[in-house]
């Protein structure tokens, strides 16, 4: 259980992140909602690690990850995909899993086991990321922080630039490795209506606050809150 | 004839040694975005280094050991001590520290060793091959330096093609934030960088010192060709830095041959700034992969 207490991140001048409490239990989706700025990006970041909090608390299992460098939380098992994917364009598609499997060692997944989730993948190992579309970019993404066989995964925006067809079936994969692999995963989306359908719970930001934390179904039935913040 | 293959041949040596000054160039470049100022001094600290072990052990060897060693301490030492504080920052300031690194390391090798330049030992002949009944401008010392090169560039495409480690080099180089978020210790893969550079450029001033001499300030020159050779190659690219380096070797040895000893510092800065004019990205770029 990933347990976020009370974070709260500054960006220069501006409160990014105000005091915000969620929690992701294993096998569980919990969707972030909000509209831009109102720091979903930071919220993860700060997670990670990437960024550091004014105040707060960030835990695995009761272990403490607040303040540890970014690479010793991913090697604690939390996997951040990052807004865009960060795939590492330089590399080889299957360059970029192996990456990810280093400091696993023995017990990474193998390339052919993400390939086996993800065909499309399979039929471009040996290219370099840069040529891959958008979608095969965000399956490259997700493939490559299952790698080390994480047990929380943060994921910012996977539907971001998408057709809605890639974005369903995006939304089924992360549904699935939810429950077949126990992978508790925090969804940040813009997307609210898509990343409802598969969340077991949603949270809603405005201006770094949490203004809402409910049951997917309560959240998509409050229409001041769809009209306010979700836009649907 | 003959003369042109013997300034083809003497611009292939010292185009190795280009090559190896170019490659701990780009490695730094490539790591952490830094030209490093200081590789010139760098190198002339491991060079006296050597010439210390040899004088004292009366083997070559163990100085030449001594020197790779060295530079690998060296370069690990600056960059986790002076660069890292720096990194992240405006991207003058480590340039600035690299600047003042070079007129420390240059005062104080000055200061230990004198500045009248010293003859450093070569391990082989430097007696041109004979070919016929003409002596050859190529001699056994020049092929070591050929080959040992070669050995360094097919050593580092190894590192970085075929290894786990060379793979996390090059992914903390191209995406730093996004090598950390898969667990990479990119600060360490930084450190390394720096160590192999400066074991490449400990490597060029020992193969380069026993025809330039050994002095504080005697292998400025070849730093200044060894940055050309870099830019000829695209900065980014270390096959890049061999070829560039194996090419204004050639260029400046035609130069010289033909046209006077005197222009090649001059034709080494026209190459520089026509090859900026006309393909800023270097001529052999691995950087068109990258604006994607």
């Amino acid at each position: 259980m990933l347990t976020v207490e009370g974070l709260t991140t500054d960006y220069g001048a501006v409160r990014a992140v105000d005091g915000v409490s969620v929690q992701v239990g294993e096998g569980t989706i919990t969707a972030v909602l909000g509209a831009n700025g109102a720091g979903k990006t930071t919220l993860l970041r700060t997670i990670s690690g990437l960024v550091r909090p004014r105040a707060g608390r960030v835990s695995l299992d009761g272990d403490e990850l607040t303040r540890l460098p970014v690479e010793e939380i991913v090697r604690c098992g939390v996997a951040h995909v990052p807004e865009g994917g960060g795939v590492i364009s330089e590399l080889t598609v299957e360059e970029n899993l192996r990456v990810a499997a280093v400091w696993r060692r023995g017990q990474a997944a193998r390339p052919d086991e993400i390939y086996d989730l993800f065909p499309r993948l399979r039929e471009r190992r040996t290219q370099p990321a840069s040529r891959l579309s958008g979608g095969e970019r965000q399956m490259l993404s997700i493939g490559r922080a299952l790698v080390a066989r994480p047990r929380i995964l943060l994921l910012d925006e996977p539907s971001l630039g998408l057709a809605p067809l890639l974005v369903a079936q995006i939304m089924g994969f992360i549904r699935r490795f939810a429950d077949s692999l126990g992978i508790g995963v925090l969804l940040v989306e813009q997307n609210a209506r898509s990343a409802l359908s598969v969340a077991n719970r949603g949270v809603v930001l405005n201006l770094g606050r949490v203004v809402a934390d409910q049951e997917p179904h309560q959240l998509a039935a409050d229409e001041r809150l769809r009209h306010a913040y979700l836009g649907f | 004839m003959t003369r042109f293959l013997d300034l083809t041949l003497s611009g292939i040596s010292t185009g190795a040694v280009y090559a190896a000054v170019a490659l701990a160039l780009v490695l730094i470049w490539r790591a952490t975005r830094v030209v490093n100022f200081a590789q010139g001094a760098m190198l002339m600290i491991t060079t006296f280094i050597a010439l210390a072990v040899i004088n004292a052990t009366g083997s070559y060897w163990l100085g030449f050991v001594a020197a790779l060693l060295s530079g690998l301490v060296l370069g690990a030492v600056v960059e986790r001590v002076l660069i890292r504080p720096v990194e992240g920052g405006p991207p003058l300031n480590p340039v600035i520290v690299t600047l003042g690194l070079y007129t420390l390391l240059v005062a104080v090798g000055g200061m230990i060793w004198g500045n009248t330049p010293r003859s450093f030992p070569a391990p082989f002949s430097l007696r041109g091959y004979r070919v016929g009944g003409t002596t050859l401008l190529f001699t056994p010392n020049d092929t070591f330096i050929v080959l040992i090169v070669l050995a360094l560039a097919l050593g580092l495409a190894v590192l970085f093609r075929a290894t786990p480690i060379g793979l996390q080099m090059r992914a903390a180089a191209f995406r730093p934030e996004v090598a950390r978020l898969l667990g990479v210790r990119v600060g360490r893969m930084f450190t390394l960088g720096w160590a192999l550079a400066a074991v490449a450029g400990a490597l060029a001033g020992v193969l380069i010192a026993p025809s330039v001499f050994l002095g504080p300030n005697n292998f400025d020159p070849i730093l200044i060709s060894g940055f050309v050779a870099a830019v000829l190659g695209g900065l980014d690219s270390p096959p890049g830095a061999v070829i560039g380096g194996l090419v204004l070797g050639l260029a400046l040895s035609y130069v010289s041959g033909y046209e006077g000893s005197t222009l090649v510092p001059l034709a080494a800065l026209a190459i520089l700034v026509i090859v900026l004019m006309v393909r800023p990205t270097g001529l052999f770029a691995a950087t068109r992969e990258r604006r994607v």
